[in-house]
Order: C-alpha cells, then structure tokens, then sequence
C-alpha cells in the first residue's frame, strides 16, 4: 500500500502541543501535524464524529489558531485600515468574520474579530500566525498594542445542533449568532462566542490555559448520554467542507482575491481607506475572472486539491478542497473555475486518480445545517 | 496454515494450500483513517508479485494496493463494496480484500508479525 494523493497538512511529526494534548492521547486521538501542531485526526471514527456534529454536537480543540488581542485607542481605526470588512456594522459584544488582505488584494489571511470587553481578540489560521503578526505589527500605528496570546488562552469549540442544550453553563442561550459574551462554563471564567466552523449552531470557549481541561471534560461529561463526541480535524474539513467555508491555504492564498473566493460580501468598499482597496475596487468594477463552484461526484470518485477540472474537453479550473461526505452520502468538492466556465446542474469531468470523472455542478453550500444565519459563514 | 505474513507496503497475508488470503494491516488502516471506496480487480486476473492490484480511498487520501505474491484473483471480498469501513473495523478478519491462487513462490522478504512491528516502529 503505497499513498497516491493526499490532503495536504497531515502527515505525522514532532511539532507544538496544546493544553488538550495528554487528554488527546488518553482519548485514543491519533495525532498528526497540523499547521506545525500536533492535533488529532480522529478519536475513534471521522465517520462516527463527522455524525455526532451533525446530528448532536461535537466538540473540537482549535487551541492551534493564532489568538491576537488589539488594544489602545487606535485599535478600532487601525482594524479598519487592516481589514476587508466594516467593524462599525458590529459592536462591542459581537464578531465578525473578516479577511486581510495585500495591497494587491490577495487574502494574506482570513479571520474572526471578536470585539470584547478587554479590546478586540483577532483569531487566525495555525500557519499563518507568525506571518500576520509581522502584517499586523508593521502596519500598527502608536495607540495600538497587538498581544499574542495564543499559548495563553484556549480556545475550544462546541459544534452541533444540541450544543445550546449540551453546554454545561447558563446565560448563553439568548446569545445572537455571532455575539459574544464572558460568563462561566462549568463553573469557570471563559469568554463564549456563537461561532464556529461547521455550519452547525455552536460555541466557542476562550478560556486560560490551564483551566480548559476540566472544562473539555465537563463537556463532555455533560453530553455523554446525548452522544456527544470529541471530534478531530477529519470531521472538522468534512463539515466545513459540506458548509462551504473556505480552507486557507487550500480554496484561498495570496493569489486568490476576496470575490474570486465567493467573499465579495466581506468587502466594504465604502468604509473608508484600507490596505488592498484600490486593487479590490478594480476587481469589483471589471469583475472577477475565476469563482468557487461545489462539485458532487459518485462514491468512490474522490477529487483531492490539485485535480483539474474540464468542460467538454476544455480546462477551466481546479479542484481546491475535496473529501467523502458521509453525511451527504457521497464526495463533494470546490474548485475553481473561470467565471460562467460551469453552471449550476451542468457536468464536468473532474481527474481522479488519473481518469476523467463526471462530476456535477451543485449549489453551495452542500449542506445548511443549524447555524443561525448562512449569510455569515463563521471561522473559528 | 502458517501464521499472518507482511510486506514492506503494508498488506498481509495468510497461505493456506495454493490460497493466499490478502489485506492491509492494522497499521495501515490507523494510517490511512476511514475507508469510504475500493477500486479492485476482477477474479481471473493475473497479477505479478508487488504488482498494484487497485486503489483504497480514505478521506484522507487514496493509496495503492499491491500484491504481496504472484497469482490470479480468485475471490474479492464482495462485503467492502457496501461496507468499506470494514477494513478499518477488521483488517484482519472481515476487512479482508482478496484471495488469490498462487502461480509462483512465496517472497522471500515477507515479515513476520516481530518483524513487522519493528519495521512499522521505525516508521513512525
């Protein structure tokens, strides 16, 4: 048995740990590396947890994404100058799924703005860390500190249609789709947000380091009955991959603007100046020349990133982000594609494992599932 | 009948008479994460020894499968068309892939259960 294809970012090796780790290990989680982290990739089943975030809840320690606090009176203005979206359409108390771009309008990053009590807690992709701290610092003006504080906080979430039901705590029940709000889980300090990364209604849980393991435990004490399951990085990409919501790194890179990526919506050409404004004004004016289309393909024909898509015989694109959903019953996958290239209902070959499949052109997302609003993809 | 081979590409085998029963370990299953598709080959085939004989599909990537041994396909397990799952549930009993009949000799570089723990420890 030799690998053909992979997905990229697991493969097995030394690198950090979270607070979660020894709790990994005693729940059978087989560890890989995952954007320079030792994360599990599953516990007992992708299948099995893929489900129980579906149908119950899930719950995933996501301690690797980068976690930044944004204070000083500049803060807001410099958020503004930073960042793709208008932070004056929320407020304190809220989040807000965002993008970072270069001056040529590329997506350096994408990312969620919490806006907090203490200031504003920016949380970023794993591999990207390093990288949008240096952004971030050498376009911060005085008036703003950026604090890392990624090896500090915890970051853990609960993900699935009876996470409300299953979080052992009160007082977040009212909390809206994308508000935030401090109070106690399972008898501890934490901060809670209503976001996530699977299209489910879910939580969040910012919480200190050394206290997030005794909450991981409560939660899933709580839940046992309910069939509540730590869920690993396998069904944490199949159930975003089944919302759509974009992978950094796989459907979206520096190369790649926000309307090419289908997040035109997080572009407020009208807030006022910010980096990459001028390039997205273009893009916007003369449109954009690719888009991210959902592929379904029959079982057993699984597009992986890379595989190239055709229209009668024509190459129009590639694939981006690929897998079997066991939810769904079959393989999904986004590519892509030139613009007006594949239609909604239309067929494409797609390659797998070196022989054209045909794969149909379906609506995104593949699957809505219990999050509040679809309008606001999450990304936790 | 002798006990479990296994091969540097991770399949094994059992040899019973001129019937050599063929799947991939527990270690390539944990590897590999949740079987959802076999690509496999029709009985009456001929395969060479270290020839691949088809493809296993996890979510996380698709793999080669190689015959340990030469021979033609006798029998492929029908079972892993509606339950791929089996392999990662029972490589070693229901997760089994295919039998063949044996055209040749056995290799003389399969391993023996010692062996491949030791091989499958300096992989890791």
């Amino acid at each position: 048995m030799k690998r053909t294809t992979s997905a990229p970012n697991l493969t097995a090796s030394a690198a950090r740990r979270t607070p979660l780790f020894e709790r990994h290990v005693a729940l059978g989680g087989r560890m890989v590396d995952f954007g320079g982290w030792e994360l599990p990739q599953q516990y007992t089943s992708i299948r099995a947890e893929h489900l129980a975030v579906r149908k119950v809840a899930g719950l995933f320690d996501i301690s690797h994404m980068g976690r930044f606090r944004v204070t000083g009176e500049a803060a807001f203005n410099f958020l503004q100058s930073l960042l793709t979206n208008d932070l004056s359409r929320i407020s304190r108390g809220r989040a807000q799924y965002n993008l970072m771009c270069n001056e040529q309008g590329g997506i350096l990053d994408d990312l969620v703005v919490y806006w907090g009590d203490e200031g504003f807690f920016v949380v970023v992709n794993a591999a990207n860390r390093e990288h949008d701290l240096a952004w971030m610092r050498d376009h911060a003006p005085d008036g703003v500190e950026i604090e890392d504080r990624t090896f500090e906080l915890a970051l853990i979430a609960l993900q699935g249609p009876r996470a409300e039901e299953l979080l052992p705590a009160t007082g977040f029940a009212d909390l809206p789709y994308f508000g935030l709000r401090a109070g106690q889980v399972a008898g501890l300090s934490a901060l809670v947000s209503r976001t996530g990364y699977t299209g489910e209604d879910g939580f969040e849980i910012f919480i200190a380091a050394e206290k997030v393991v005794s909450v991981w435990d409560a939660i899933l004490e709580n839940g046992a009955t309910a069939g509540i399951l730590p869920a690993g990085l396998g069904a944490r990409d199949a159930t975003r991959l089944e919302a759509a919501l974009r992978l950094y790194g796989n459907d979206m890179d520096a190369t790649v603007n926000p309307y090419e990526a289908g997040l035109g919506w997080t572009v407020r050409l009208d807030k006022g100046d910010f980096i990459g404004r001028d390039a997205l004004a273009q893009v916007k004016r003369e449109g954009p020349s690719r888009t991210l289309v959902g592929l379904k393909t029959a079982p057993g024909d699984i597009a992986r990133h890379g595989s190239v898509v055709r229209r009668q015989d024509r190459v129009v694109g590639g694939v981006t982000s690929g897998t079997h959903s066991f939810f769904l019953g079959h393989p999904i996958a986004l590519a892509m594609v030139e613009v007006a290239s594949l239609r909604v209902g239309e067929t494409a070959e797609v390659d797998v494992r070196g022989r054209e499949a045909p794969a149909e052109v379906v609506q995104l997302p593949f699957y809505r599932g219990s999050a509040r609003s679809a309008a606001a993809p999450a990304k936790s | 009948m002798a006990g479990r081979q296994y091969t540097k590409s991770h399949e094994w085998l059992t040899v019973e008479g001129k019937t050599v029963t063929v799947g991939i370990t527990e270690f390539a299953q944990s590897q590999l994460g949740d079987v959802v598709f076999l690509e496999l080959p029709s009985p009456g085939r001929k395969l060479e020894a270290e020839e691949s004989f088809g493809v296993v599909e996890s979510v996380k990537a698709a793999s080669d499968l190689y015959a340990p041994v030469s021979g033609r396909v006798a029998e492929v397990n029908d079972k892993l068309a509606a339950k791929p799952e089996l392999i990662n549930s029972d490589p070693y009993g229901d997760g089994w892939i295919l039998k063949l009949d044996l055209t040749g000799e056995l290799p003389q570089d399969l391993m023996d259960e010692a062996a491949y723990k030791k091989f499958t420890e300096s992989q890791t």
